[in-house]
């Protein structure tokens, strides 16, 4: 038992980078949880992915004009995840382009000017930084970021939780009621871009989306409503933040791909075990009901 | 009468080619109308302009007395994700959006008249279901009681019947005749003339231009709906321009 304990607790009591690694790791699963179900709601799993990429060219000239500064490198990323994104929906707002391809096609030409970047200028050592993030060197400066970002996303998620959650069940309706749903979708879009900056502090650009999309999607089988959704989402990414970093540490395993490892394995047990349409309620064969 | 909507020479299109062209004519005030035409004849677009989701091209429409807030809209089924994880009772609570808006609080009052409305249209004991667990024709019903909720002056329904089995349609155009009992004014796309002759005094026929607008009866003659077909048939990938342009 105590063993046990020691193994659960001993390494934050030890270290306070794993101290700081742990409060990271909460802020951002509170943060991207909830963006991540609305995300997964509006059909849209898939661009945060793109998104997720083309944040690297802005923290790349981040990087190569500050060095390692987390302040340039967030404002790079930030700035270029939003370009991304604002021009992809004007692409498709204007054209009869679909919006995943318009994605598609600005995030690709996005990372592939990052890594020319990088790779002309900085060493690959430096690349692998930017792409694995380094969750084990946050510091005070990044841990008041990722935090501040997790705040405003959860205040502004709450502002405008109405008008988002109708603009994607039901756009016509909010139309309808003269309601300007253009305006919550950007709003909505600066959240992810904003949290997916905080994630790759923490995970890199590669893995920051799967702290957004595998707690979502494993949500999905747990609950039946947006807002326990998001609270589901919120507590597995916490959870895989902290037992990913446990395995991290006690097994000398890089911790970005641990921690999101972690969050895949409980959306695998999700679709399993899951108690709403999960596979093993819908194969065990359960006596039916009154009509 | 005085009109609800009036209609000035419009045109609205996709593209250059018009979905609607230069249809003329009023919507009484309280009047129950059936929009009715072949496939493509521009019914759900006239809808769409109406309520301001689409650009008009030339002409106009004069909504009269009444502002965007006055008109409730229920579109085509297949625009709503019905997969989406939000119960009966928090959708029907949305028709109080003008009273409410984005940060207003739904008081108890409000509550207990989205209840009433979910027990006018039969699903009394739904509230807590998550609407993915619904029929198509319960989904309408919702829908319809939602809009109960808004109190619009004007109501528009682009097919509201379609797909929908015949009790839960049969209960529906009960509640459609009584927002016509109440001076409310009504207009409906539909596509079953026996429901039209029998329960919409007024109907449009239209194939992108007007072919006949007025008493149910004289409207849907056999001349008329064959001439609808033929207009709605004559679309022109090679179109010249219409000799009739805004000044």
């Amino acid at each position: 038992m105590n063993l046990l304990l020691e193994w659960l607790v001993a390494p934050f009591v030890e270290f306070s980078f794993m101290r700081r690694a742990l409060v990271a790791c909460l802020a951002l699963g509170l943060g991207c949880g909830p963006v991540g179900v609305l995300l997964m709601l509006r059909r849209m799993s898939l661009m945060g992915d793109a998104l997720s990429h083309a944040v690297l060219p802005g923290a790349a000239i981040g990087f190569l004009i500050a060095g390692f500064s987390l302040t340039a490198m967030s404002l790079g990323g930030f700035v270029a995840g939003l370009t991304v994104a604002l021009l992809a929906g004007l692409v498709t707002r204007f054209t009869e382009q679909r919006e995943d391809a318009s994605f598609a096609a600005f995030y690709l030409i996005s990372l592939a000017l990052g890594v020319l970047i990088v790779s002309t200028r900085g060493s690959s050592v430096d690349l692998l930084h930017v792409l694995f993030g380094t969750i084990l060197a946050v510091d005070d400066a990044s841990l008041f970021l990722v935090a501040s970002i997790a705040s405003v996303s959860l205040l502004t998620l709450a502002l405008i939780y109405r008008p988002l959650i109708v603009e994607c069940f039901d756009s016509g309706f909010l139309q309808s009621v003269q309601a300007r749903g253009t305006v919550y979708h950007l709003m909505f879009l600066i959240l992810v871009v904003l949290n997916l900056v905080a994630g790759f502090q923490a995970l890199g650009t590669l893995m920051a989306v799967g702290l957004m999309m595998l707690p979502a999607a494993a949500a999905r089988f747990w609950a039946q409503e947006v807002w326990s959704m998001a609270a589901v989402a919120a507590t597995i990414a916490v959870l895989s933040g902290y037992i990913g970093l446990l395995l991290s540490y006690h097994h000398d395993l890089p911790s970005g791909p641990a921690i999101i490892l972690t969050a895949g394995m409980a959306y695998l047990l999700s679709i399993v075990l899951g108690a709403q349409d999960g596979l093993l309620v819908r194969l065990l064969p359960r006596p039916h009901l009154q009509a | 009468m005085n009109p609800a909507i009036r209609l000035d020479d419009l045109t609205v299109c996709y593209n250059r080619h018009p979905a609607v062209h230069h249809l003329s004519g009023a919507f009484h005030h309280g009047s129950l109308t059936a929009i009715v035409g072949p496939n493509g004849a521009g019914k759900s677009t006239l809808l769409k302009a109406i309520m301001g989701l689409l650009p008009v091209t030339t002409g106009r429409i004069d909504p009269a007395a009444l502002t965007p807030t006055d008109i409730a809209y229920l579109p085509q089924q297949a625009q709503i994700d019905r997969q989406f994880p939000i119960t009966v009772l928090d959708v029907v609570l949305l028709g109080h959006w003008q009273r409410v808006g984005v940060l207003g609080a739904v008081t108890p009052p409000l509550k207990t008249q989205a209840i009433e409305a979910l027990a006018a249209v039969e699903l009394a004991d739904f509230q807590r279901r998550p609407i993915r667990t619904l029929s198509a024709g319960q989904f309408q019903r919702v829908l319809f009681a939602r809009m109960l909720l808004q109190d619009a002056r004007l109501i528009l329904l682009d097919e509201p019947f379609t797909a929908i089995d015949a009790r839960t349609t049969a209960d529906l155009i009960e509640l459609v005749r009584a927002w016509h009992d109440q001076q409310r004014t009504v207009i409906a796309v539909l596509h079953d003339l026996d429901q039209v002759r029998a329960h919409f005094p007024e109907t449009l026929l239209m194939a992108r231009s007007r072919i006949a607008w007025g008493q149910t009866a004289q409207v849907l003659t056999a001349e008329n709906l064959r001439q609808a077909r033929q207009m709605a048939e004559a679309w022109d990938e090679q179109a010249r321009l219409c000799a009739v342009q805004a000044p």
